[in-house]
């Protein structure tokens, strides 16, 4: 039994995952650099991206890309479709290993704790990642509750805070795109974490929905905390905002 | 305030069971599937009810696997189109802890009402009403290990736009030993002889995939959300 599913998943893997397993080659040939290591640990607080390469298929996405975010800054993300904007975030809220460089979250891999790293970590993709047939509060006790204990009032709170408090005990799916995106906004709001990893957050909301958005970043920033913001126009914040513009 | 695996476990199989049962038609399917094909058999057959006993034990698990199929696309499928794979990945649990949740709950709903269903379709196919305990059991079962290894083949087949039928084509030839030893268990509960050795074998196949299979299963999860 154990053969034969080996060998369905080795045919599998060769016809649909060619790039991936080259990819996994190359991560399991790739030495580590202990003097590297041992840099990192000592460098200061806050989020160190250093030469990380990422290939999606044959395409050369992230060529040696470095950053480095400290607490009380924001990194607005920004350049032309296909940039690789989401791919740079999604390497650095750990859903894509780089196949080369590292990310470190204070110091330290955020592959070698991850469960730490995403404790303090809040990602927002593009899409709002609700599920349609769960409420607003549901979506956010189940999302939240994996992260932290979190009481329900706690959770109606943050939702009026996002301006969808009214529709907190209805299905996502009867929701609008702006309403949808105020409770994905409102999940990230009540993971209470440090760094806040944002995939186009002005996508579909209001004008005053665009004010709360910055409102709500300029606070975590001044807070201590740390953003690192897709967007596409300029974002009008008060605080320390560093722009990095990417080139496809 | 750290939340621990037992709460993170409960808190998952909450969300499944809430999501299934939001869609109740969802959760009726694979069940009505098996209700309908294994009474069409002695529709279809002519009305020897010993030819019937002959055949029902492979007519039963046939039609149980079948339909255990039709929802393993979904385990995995739904919550990867909508991005919230992605959160329950970043969510400070273990990959592990969320595929051996999540596919707990979906034995659940599906594996579980598929054995309480059972004895209906016993009765249709003229199984005797002192063997429906080791049918039952046999089935119980045979549905886990069918959902673990569901489990790996949804895990491994997310990203394909057909991936139902690949999925079949993985899981069914790996169901085989299930099929074997469910029908020869029943069969001997019907004969009245002792299903021991059967269900023994069952029991055995289900310990291994309930200890490998979870790590298998994240592994081809783990993969396939890169």
């Amino acid at each position: 039994m154990v053969g034969c599913w080996c060998v369905i998943c080795g045919v599998v893997h060769a016809i649909v995952l060619p790039s991936d397993d080259k990819k996994c080659v190359k991560r399991y040939l790739q030495p580590i650099d202990f003097a590297k290591l041992v840099a990192m640990n000592s460098a200061a607080d806050g989020l160190d991206v250093e030469k990380v390469h990422v290939w999606r298929g044959e395409r050369h996405v992230l060529k040696g890309l470095s950053l480095e975010v400290r607490p009380r800054e924001l990194l607005h993300i920004s350049g032309p479709n296909g940039a690789g904007k989401t791919t740079l975030l999604r390497v650095v809220s750990g859903l894509l290993r780089p196949e080369q460089g590292t990310v470190a979250w204070k110091g330290r891999l955020i592959s070698s704790s991850p469960a730490e790293y995403q404790a303090v970590m809040a990602y927002s993709s593009h899409e709002p990642a609700l599920k349609s047939d769960l409420t607003a509060l549901e979506n956010l006790r189940f999302a939240v509750g994996l992260k932290r204990r979190v009481a329900i009032p706690e959770l109606r709170h943050v939702l009026e805070r996002t301006g969808v408090g009214p529709f907190a005990d209805l299905p996502t799916r009867v929701l609008s795109a702006g309403q949808r995106r105020r409770v994905a906004l409102a999940r990230v709001l009540a993971m209470s974490a440090t760094l806040w990893l944002l995939d186009e957050p002005y996508s579909n909301l209001d004008a005053s929905g665009t004010e709360l958005m910055s409102g709500l970043l300029q606070a975590h920033v001044e807070g201590g905390g740390v953003a690192l913001v897709v967007a596409h126009h300029a974002l009008a914040l008060d605080c320390n905002v560093r722009r990095l513009e990417l080139n496809s | 305030m750290k939340v621990s695996a037992r709460e993170a476990f409960m808190l998952i199989v909450h969300r499944e069971l809430c999501l299934s049962f939001r869609r109740p038609e969802q959760l009726l399917q694979p069940l009505v599937f098996f209700l309908i094909v294994t009474t069409l058999f002695p529709l279809g057959l002519s009305l020897q009810l010993s030819l019937l006993r002959d055949i029902s034990p492979g007519v039963l698990w046939t039609a149980a696997l079948l339909s255990s199929l039709l929802s393993l696309d979904s385990l995995f499928k739904s919550d990867a189109d909508d991005g919230t794979l992605e959160q329950l990945s970043l969510s400070g649990q273990g990959l592990t802890l969320i595929v051996v949740a999540k596919t707990c709950a979906h034995w659940l709903v599906t594996g579980a009402a598929l054995v309480i269903a059972s004895p209906i379709v016993a009765t249709a196919l003229g199984i005797p009403v002192a063997a429906f305990a080791t049918m039952m059991l046999s089935l119980a079962l045979g549905t886990v290990t069918l959902s673990w290894l569901g489990a790996i083949g949804a895990g491994l087949t997310i990203g394909l736009r057909r991936g139902n039928v690949l999925l079949s084509l993985i899981v069914l030839p790996l169901a085989t030993p299930l099929l074997i030893f469910g029908a020869a268990a029943t069969e001997r509960a019907i004969s009245g002889s002792s299903a021991a050795g059967a269900l023994y074998f069952l029991a055995s196949l289900c310990v291994f995939t309930c200890t490998l299979a979870p790590l298998a299963a994240t592994a081809a999860l783990r993969i396939t959300l890169e």
